[in-house]
Parts: structure tokens; C-alpha cells; sequence
């Protein structure tokens, strides 16, 4: 019998082999696999172990960690004046997980990074508690309460951006939410706050970020594109010189006539005239003159279809790339289907501010270790040159006059030189929804430097539509970032 | 079997009777590591989980010391030719189960559970319990052989045990499975751990008496030795009692056990592979057409080919779905190589039956591929030592019985330990001697406790002849 009984001893050690194979599978060549797997909860149970790194905004903490009980996730997320800042942080919630600059800079944060490591197994070494990086922004706390305040109970968003470099200096986005209320994972009040501020619950959609995410038609405020690309592509050259416009102006291949807003001197306006009354027949004609491809280069050398990643992902701006002549004209004019996110106006207003070179935006100036060591910090990044510095200049005297005697006078700062456009977009079916005021502009110290540029878009203000203009609605809020910026920087 | 050879010119050696080593001393230096390992493991528990040295760290070495004490010296006087490796495996096992045991009952998350029990108390006095029959067995099992006798006793006893957890009133169902009986101030019990030692008793003397006829009246047919219809009848029959536990009682694990262990020892009385065949291709066609409409394995399969999705589907609260199986794996995989450290892992987000039938994962988390590999090389030793007992025994009987436990052993291990790992379906088994659990720890014991009573006969020396008057060293001259 013993024949069949060294097979079997030889059966049992392949059995048992089978199971080394197995385990050397699962916890070597699968390990890495297996710890990241999202439902795994110990990824989560990790990442909550330890205080989380803050974000930072002119020195001072903008978030917080708070001890939790009775529950597997040690810390949780605080935040100070959470719905002023959420369009900013994003969230992280023990139950929801994290989104935006949470998410993005979660490594740092966590203290998980690999540029950490060294810091982390020093740490380890000495018997301290790890603990999360920081994350320094760009932003300015002035500028986001102006904004923030600006939009208060109205529905809308601001961006602005500092036209040197790129840096964000605002990014605020109303209704809000405050990350705080969810950011555990207790079925009674954090789910429930969560589930109040869905979209499918709430119509408001407080938790868009509307700043980045939410694309507007342009409306008025994309005529600044639309004579920039007049001026780049040489159909006019000097903004004080009769354009070739009539009016009314019936749009090529049709017999619709393109109308203006009011009663308003339009016919072979000026650049500078039309838009100062922000003539439709002038620049729906320019768009129409310089064609599609014309058109489409600048929009898209000013950042239009393509998303912006600030670090945090900016939904691509719109500007057709299919349409015929009468769709050309209106795209010129920030209808059909142009549609911008507040951001990429603000890009458009830095650019025009910064001579005509587009600065790549961000909000993310430094990493650091737990104690405020650097680890990385952002340079600055030229994006592109949408118009030339002679052009930029034209469009900036152009965009002054707007607000010192056209549509944008509510915009007036007291001794600093203000260049802006305003905007009422129309939509809905027939224009039945009630229009979005937008109003984008930038401010120029006594020496030439320009240190902000803002857009600002209000939905459905609370009044009537006849209200609802660029000027009256948005430019206040824009003239108070602009305000903050300036002041703070004094 | 031994002999002092003279290397000296003169070619001559003396055989005499001088008794084997009995390895005792061996064993008795095992044991002090099998039972240091897992005391310092305690420690290492305590001060991870609490950062301090366990208050109970005293109570459980020595309690653990005196089990390994005990057991010792009964080995030492009634079996003192066993096999010096399994005593102390089977101690190191039962030790570090007591740990993981432990240190689960240590988890705050497990603790939130309605059904928590501090199960480690009970672990250990089940372990005493285990080591007393263990001892039973050595005392008053003088022979193995005289099991031979209880063949057809075995079998009835082992159907009952079997059929208990089908009585109504006294079968418990648990999670699915029908293999538990409860008995009130008791507590439940799993009558198949028993009955797996029992059966092996009945295969064994059933085989050695029919084996001959097994094996030798068969035809051939393309390169098989094909078995007449009559002689199929016993295989047909516990193959039908398998698929009745599978479809009754819902243990998947228990009928592949039973099977399995009883082709093995079909295979080792005849020498006959055709038996292997025969057995692969039956236990396949009733897995099939067992899980063809029992909708139990269905969902054990499922689970197996999909943890991940099974997982989503638990937490979405669908019924009959279970996260458990991707929670072990994730177990595993995060513990990587080296581990966590024990105490210092999750493994008891497995939660039901973290202490029981996923127990290899907590080890799989908190020491990592190292100590997994560690542990399943132990169950290797243990099962070789059996197989190797098997060998050395000297009667069929033995061989059969040694080599079926060991067999049954391996398949036990494998089918947990694969199945926790992912490799194959689940089944609700426990990992011996590590797992929580009374039925087990007990039985296995008894295991232990047999496999060293045959590997005793067979090592121990033949008695020596009566005293001859002429006594003298016999003289082997070599050329």
C-alpha cells in the first residue's frame, strides 16, 4: 500500500502548495491592488487615522480636524465659514468621500504623499504621530467674503484671478453648502444633510460649484472676444473709426434681422461705441465678417473648449466649432450655443488686463509638510498670447470707456482705472427663463499693473427680467472684489 | 529498526534489540517554542492594541504551558514511540488561534455586534477539553487496531451524527448551513467534526477487508481498471450520503470532506487510480447538479467568481448576498508581505465569523504572507506526519486509518483555507485547531491524539525475545 500512499503524501503537498500559490497571488502580486480598492475600508479608516492637513488662505487655516467618537474614522473635517469656501476646498466627508481641492491634493493632506515619505519615516522613527500636509492657496480671504457677500442670497458665481500670474484670488459660488454638516459618517446627520443638498432634493443644487463648473451663456461680455478677434485678425484696426455696420443688420443667408437692446446709436458704430451700448448688429456682423475659423481661433486661444485643471477641473468653455453664418453671429455675441464658465470670462478679463498674455489660472501656490516646510511651489505659467500687447491696449481703453461713461458705471472705483463689460445672457425656450447678468472686468493700478480680474454672473435675480443687466446686478459685486484686492494689497 | 555498525576492519555489525530513539526529548524542546511563540504574540496583542503588557498574559501562558505539560507527559508514558512533530504543531496551532481569538475579541467593531461573546475563555477551555480527550485517547486506546472491531458500529454512529443536525428541534440553522445542533445549557455543537474521525474508522475497516476484492476483480477498458457493478456499491453509496448533506444540510464543505477522504482510502487499499477517476468525475457531476437548483451553493459560486460584486450588493441590502468574501481578501491584501503586526489590522470588518471561518484572514492582515505561509507549512508538516505515519504503520488497518484522518486533515485545510483565499468557493469549515470552535478544537485533538497512538505502534520496537539461556550477541559476518 505504500505505492499509492507516497502519491497521496505527494497529493496533500500540492494541495498545500496550491494554497502558497494562492496566498503569494493574493497578498504579494495582488497586494497593492487589493489595499486601494475603493470599497476597501481601510483606505478610508486610514486616511481618517490622523488630523488632516489644512488649506491655507493668507496664512490662516481655512479648515480644521476634529476628534470624532464611536466611530472607526478617528478625525473629521471642520471647516471655518464653510459655504464661503466650499467652491474652493471641495469637501471630505467620511461618508461621501472627497471632491475638488480635498480630493486632489488628498496625499498631501493625509500625509500619504510620497514626498512625504521622508518626513513620515522620520516621524516614525522619533515616535511622533504622523500628520497631513498643508495646502497653501492663492486665494485672498478679502476678495472671497467681497465676493461671497457680493452674491448673497441671489443665485450666481464669481471668479478673479490676478492677471500677472494667474493666481485665483476668489472663487465664489452661490447658493453654498457648508462641507462641515456631512463631513462624518453618521447615518442620522450627516447622511441626512447630504441628502438634503442633492441636487434631486434641491433644486438650488447648492453643492455645484458654480465658479468652475456650471457654463453660462456669455451673453454681452463675449463681444470683449468678439473684438478681440476683430483686432487680431485685422478687420478693424483703430477702435475710433467707423465700422461697416448697419443697422438693423439682417444676418447673412437669412431674413432675420439681429436686433439691439433699446434704442441705441449702432449704426457704423466704432469698436469702441459698440461696445460701450454693447451693439449686437456691430459685433454680430465682426463674427459673421471674420467667420468661424477666425472666430474660433481666438476663442480658443483665450481657453474656450478645453478644460482647465486649476488644480481642480474647470468644465471646458464652449464656443461652436460647427455653425453657419447667422449661427457665427450670434456665437459672436455670446448666444446660440457659446456658454462660458465664470472662470474662463475671468481668463478672458486677465488676459485683456495682462497685455494679451494669458497666464495659466491656479489656486494651489504651495504644498508644505506639517510644519510649513515647502515641498512644492507653484510658478507661474504662460498660457497663451490670444492678442497682441498694441491690441490688448486698444481693447483695454476700449473696455475703460465701458465703465466710465457706457453699461458698466456701477463698476467705478475711486482712483483706480476700471475696464469691464457687462452682460445680460438670454436662454431658456423664447428667452422665457429669466436672464444671467454677467459682468466682467479688471482694474489697473496708477502703474500700469493690473492686480485683478474678475467676472462675476448672477442667475435669476429675485427682481423682473427688466432689472436684470449686467450693470445693475453684477457690476457692484465685481467693483467690491476688485475693491477688496486693491485694499488689501495697500 | 536500528543497528550499530562497526566500521572497524573486522567486517562484522551487532544486531540487537535496542529501542528506537523515542524523540521525546525533541518533542518536550518543541514545545517550550510552541508554547513561547504564542505567549509572546499575547504580548505583542496587548501592547499593540492597548499599549501594555495583557493582564491575563500570566493565566494564558501557563494555561497553555500546562495543556502542552500534560499532554507531554502522557505521550511520554503511553505513547512514548509517537511522532514527535505533531504534539507541538498541533500546541503552536492551538495557541496562536487562542491569540487571534483573542485579539478579535479585543475589536471594538466586533464588540458592537448584538451576537458578541468573549469567545477566547471559551476557546480555551475548549482546548482543555480537546487535550483531555487527546489524553483520553492515549490512555485508553492501547491499540488502534481495536477500533477494527467497531467497523460497522462506526457506521451507524457516524449517520447519526450526521443525520442529528437534521432532527427537528435539535438542528440549528446558521447563516445558511444546517450542521450545527444545539442542545440548551450546552450550546451548539457540530456533530461532523466528530463524524469525521468516526467514518474514518468505519472506511478503514470496511476497505481492509474488501479491498482485494476492490481492487482485483476489475476489468480493464481503455487503460482503466474498471470495477464490477457490486463492488461500485460502496462508493455509490457514500457518494449519494455526500450529496444528501450537501442538499440537506446545505455543508458543502462536510460532503467534499467525506467524499474526498473516502476516495483517498479507496485509492490507497486498491492501488487502483481508476477509483480517482471514478471519484473526480463523480464529486464533479454532483457539484454540478447539486448547485444546479440548490440555490445556497448558487450563491456561494457567485460570491467566489465575484466577491467585489457580491460585496456591492450586501451593502445595497440585497438578501442572500455577502461582503464577506471580498472583506477576507482585502484582509489579505493589505496585509501584504510582512503584515501589519498583529492587533493592528482590520480583519474584523469581516465581522460574522471573523473568529471562525475567516480566521486565516486576521492572520493573513495582521502577519502578513510570512505568517500565513508559516501557518499553512504547519498544516503541511502535520498532514505529512500523518501521511508519513501511515507509512510506517505496519498494518493496513493503520495505513488506512493513519492515511485517511491525515487525508481528511488536507482536504479540511484546503477547503477552508482556499476558500477564505478566494481559490475556491467558500464553504463553512474551520481551520483546526486556529478557528473558534468547540466541535473542532475538540475533534481535532482527537485526531492528534489517534494519528500518535498509530505512529506509537508502528515506531515502537518489537518486544524483545525471552531471555535465551545462550543469549549472545548474534555475529554477522559480511564477505
Amino acid at each position: 500500500m505504500n505505492k499509492p500512499l507516497r502519491r497521496i503524501a505527494i497529493f496533500c503537498g500540492l494541495l498545500v502548495m496550491a494554497l502558497l500559490i494562492r496566498d503569494n497571488w493574493l497578498q504579494y502580486v495582488m497586494a497593492t491592488d487589493l489595499q486601494d480598492d475603493k470599497n476597501n475600508r481601510r483606505v478610508s479608516i486610514e486616511r481618517y487615522a490622523q488630523p488632516r492637513g489644512d488649506i491655507i488662505v493668507d496664512g490662516k487655516e481655512i479648515t480644521g480636524s476634529k476628534k470624532t467618537s464611536g466611530s472607526d474614522y478617528e478625525y473629521k473635517r471642520t471647516y471655518k465659514d464653510g459655504p464661503m469656501w466650499a467652491p474652493v476646498t471641495g469637501y471630505a466627508s467620511q461618508a461621501f468621500g472627497a471632491t475638488q481641492l480635498e480630493s486632489i491634493e488628498d496625499g498631501i493632506l493625509t500625509g500619504n504623499d510620497d514626498r512625504l515619505f521622508f518626513r513620515r519615516t522620520l516621524d516614525m522613527i522619533t515616535g511622533k504621530k504622523p500628520g497631513g500636509g498643508n495646502v497653501v492657496t492663492t486665494l485672498s480671504a478679502a476678495a472671497q467674503k467681497a465676493a461671497f457677500e457680493g452674491l448673497g442670497d441671489k443665485k450666481g458665481a464669481v471668479a478673479a484671478i490676478d492677471p500677472s500670474t494667474g493666481a485665483i484670488l476668489a472663487l465664489a459660488s452661490t447658493p453654498s453648502y457648508d462641507p462641515s454638516t456631512f463631513a462624518g459618517n453618521s447615518t442620522d446627520t450627516d447622511t441626512k444633510a447630504w441628502t438634503k443638498l442633492q441636487k434631486k432634493n434641491n433644486p438650488d443644487d447648492p453643492m455645484l460649484n458654480r465658479a468652475l463648473r456650471e457654463t453660462y451663456p456669455p451673453g454681452s461680455t463675449f463681444k470683449v472676444v468678439t473684438a478681440a478677434a476683430a483686432l487680431e485678425h485685422d478687420l478693424y484696426t483703430d477702435p475710433d473709426a467707423k465700422t461697416d455696420s448697419p443697422d438693423p443688420w439682417t444676418m447673412p443667408d437669412t431674413r432675420t434681422k439681429l436686433p439691439n437692446e433699446g434704442n441705441i446709436p449702432c449704426e457704423n458704430a466704432t469698436l469702441r461705441n459698440a461696445l460701450r451700448y454693447s451693439c449686437n448688429t456691430v459685433f454680430g456682423k465682426v463674427g459673421s465678417d471674420l467667420g468661424k475659423d477666425k472666430m474660433l481661433e481666438t476663442a480658443e486661444k483665450f481657453g474656450f473648449n478645453s478644460q482647465q485643471f486649476v488644480p481642480v477641473r474647470s468644465n471646458a468653455s464652449i464656443f461652436p466649432t460647427k455653425m453657419d453664418k447667422p449661427q457665427t453671429a450670434l456665437s459672436s455675441i455670446g448666444q446660440f450655443e457659446t456658454a462660458a464658465t465664470p472662470l474662463q470670462m475671468a481668463m478672458v478679463a486677465s488676459a485683456i488686463a495682462n497685455d494679451g498674455t494669458l497666464m495659466e489660472p491656479y489656486m494651489v501656490d504651495q504644498l508644505t509638510t506639517p510644519n510649513l516646510d515647502t515641498i512644492e511651489k507653484h510658478d507661474s505659467k504662460k498660457m497663451g498670447e490670444p492678442l497682441s500687447k498694441e491690441n490688448a491696449q486698444k481693447l483695454q481703453s476700449m473696455m475703460e470707456t465701458v465703465v466710465k461713461e457706457g453699461t458698466g458705471t456701477q463698476a467705478q472705483i475711486p482712483g483706480v482705472t476700471v475696464g469691464g463689460k457687462t452682460g445680460t445672457a438670454q436662454h431658456g425656450v423664447d428667452n422665457s427663463e429669466k436672464p444671467y447678468a454677467w459682468f466682467l472686468s479688471y482694474a489697473k493700478l496708477d502703474d500700469g499693473s493690473s492686480p485683478v480680474a474678475v467676472a462675476v454672473v448672477v442667475e435669476d435675480g429675485s427682481a423682473n427680467r427688466d432689472d436684470i443687466s449686467g450693470g445693475g446686478l453684477a457690476a457692484p459685486i465685481a467693483k467690491d472684489v476688485m475693491k477688496a484686492v486693491i485694499d488689501s494689497k495697500k | 529498526m536500528s543497528s550499530t555498525s562497526n566500521t572497524s576492519t573486522h567486517h562484522t555489525s551487532t544486531i540487537g534489540a535496542i529501542g528506537a530513539p523515542s524523540r521525546r526529548n525533541t518533542e518536550l524542546a518543541l514545545l517550550v517554542f510552541a508554547v513561547v511563540i504564542p505567549v509572546f504574540a499575547y504580548a505583542n496583542v496587548g501592547l499593540a492594541i492597548n499599549d501594555q503588557v495583557p493582564s491575563g498574559l500570566l493565566g494564558y501562558g501557563l494555561g497553555l504551558g500546562l495543556l502542552a505539560a500534560v499532554g507531554h507527559i502522557v505521550v511520554r508514558k503511553f505513547a512514548p514511540y509517537a511522532d514527535p512533530l505533531m504534539l507541538p504543531l498541533a500546541t503552536l496551532l492551538n495557541g496562536i488561534g487562542l491569540v487571534a481569538i483573542w485579539r478579535l475579541d479585543q475589536s471594538e467593531r466586533l464588540q458592537a455586534r448584538d451576537t458578541f461573546v468573549e469567545a477566547a475563555p471559551r476557546q480555551l477551555m475548549y482546548s482543555a477539553m480537546g487535550l483531555a480527550l487527546f489524553v483520553a485517547v492515549l490512555i485508553f486506546l492501547k491499540d488502534h487496531r481495536v477500533l477494527q472491531r467497531y467497523t460497522y458500529i462506526s457506521m451507524a454512529l457516524s449517520l447519526f451524527l450526521l443525520l442529528l443536525p437534521l432532527v427537528p428541534g435539535l438542528g440549528a440553522n446558521i447563516y445558511g448551513a444546517k450542521i450545527w445542533i444545539s442542545i440548551p445549557g450546552i450550546g451548539t455543537i457540530q456533530p461532523g467534526e466528530f463524524a469525521k474521525i468516526v467514518i474514518a474508522v468505519f472506511f478503514a475497516g470496511y476497505l481492509m477487508v474488501k479491498r482485494d476484492a476492490l481492487a482485483l476483480a476489475s476489468r480493464r477498458f481503455m487503460g482503466l481498471y474498471l470495477p464490477r457493478g457490486r463492488d461500485l456499491g460502496p462508493i455509490i453509496v457514500v457518494w449519494a450520503m455526500s450529496i444528501l448533506i450537501l442538499v440537506f444540510e446545505t455543508d458543502l464543505g462536510t460532503s467534499l470532506l467525506f467524499f474526498g477522504m473516502f476516495v483517498v482510502m479507496l485509492y490507497v487499499a486498491t492501488e487502483r487510480t481508476s477509483w480517482i477517476v471514478f471519484g473526480l468525475l463523480m464529486s464533479a457531476a454532483g457539484a454540478v447538479g447539486v448547485a444546479s437548483f440548490e440555490p445556497h451553493v448558487q450563491q456561494r459560486v457567485q460570491a467566489w467568481l465575484d466577491p467585489m460584486g457580491e460585496y456591492l450588493k450586501s451593502k445595497e441590502g440585497l438578501i442572500g448576498h455577502s461582503e464577506q468574501s471580498a472583506e477576507a481578501l482585502w484582509a489579505f491584501g493589505s496585509g501584504g508581505v510582512l503584515g501589519t503586526g498583529l492587533g493592528q489590522g482590520n480583519s474584523d470588518l469581516i465581522g460574522f465569523a471573523a473568529n471562525s471561518d475567516f480566521i486565516l484572514a486576521t492572520f493573513g492582515e495582521e502577519l502578513g504572507l510570512a505568517g500565513v505561509m508559516a501557518i499553512l507549512l504547519i498544516y503541511g508538516l502535520i498532514v505529512e506526519r500523518g501521511v508519513r505515519t501511515a507509512l510506517a504503520a505496519r498494518d493496513p488497518f493503520g495505513k488506512l486509518l493513519a492515511v485517511g484522518l491525515s487525508g481528511a486533515f488536507a482536504l479540511q485545510v484546503f477547503v477552508v483555507a482556499g476558500g477564505v483565499m478566494g481559490l475556491i468557493p467558500l464553504t463553512g469549515m474551520t481551520l483546526p485547531f486556529v478557528a473558534y470552535g468547540g466541535s473542532s478544537v475538540i475533534a481535532n485533538w482527537a485526531l492528534v491524539g489517534i494519528l500518535l497512538r498509530i505512529s506509537d505502534t508502528a515506531r515502537r520496537p518489537a518486544p524483545s525475545p525471552a531471555p535465551n539461556p545462550d543469549a549472545e550477541m548474534t555475529q554477522v559476518v559480511r564477505p
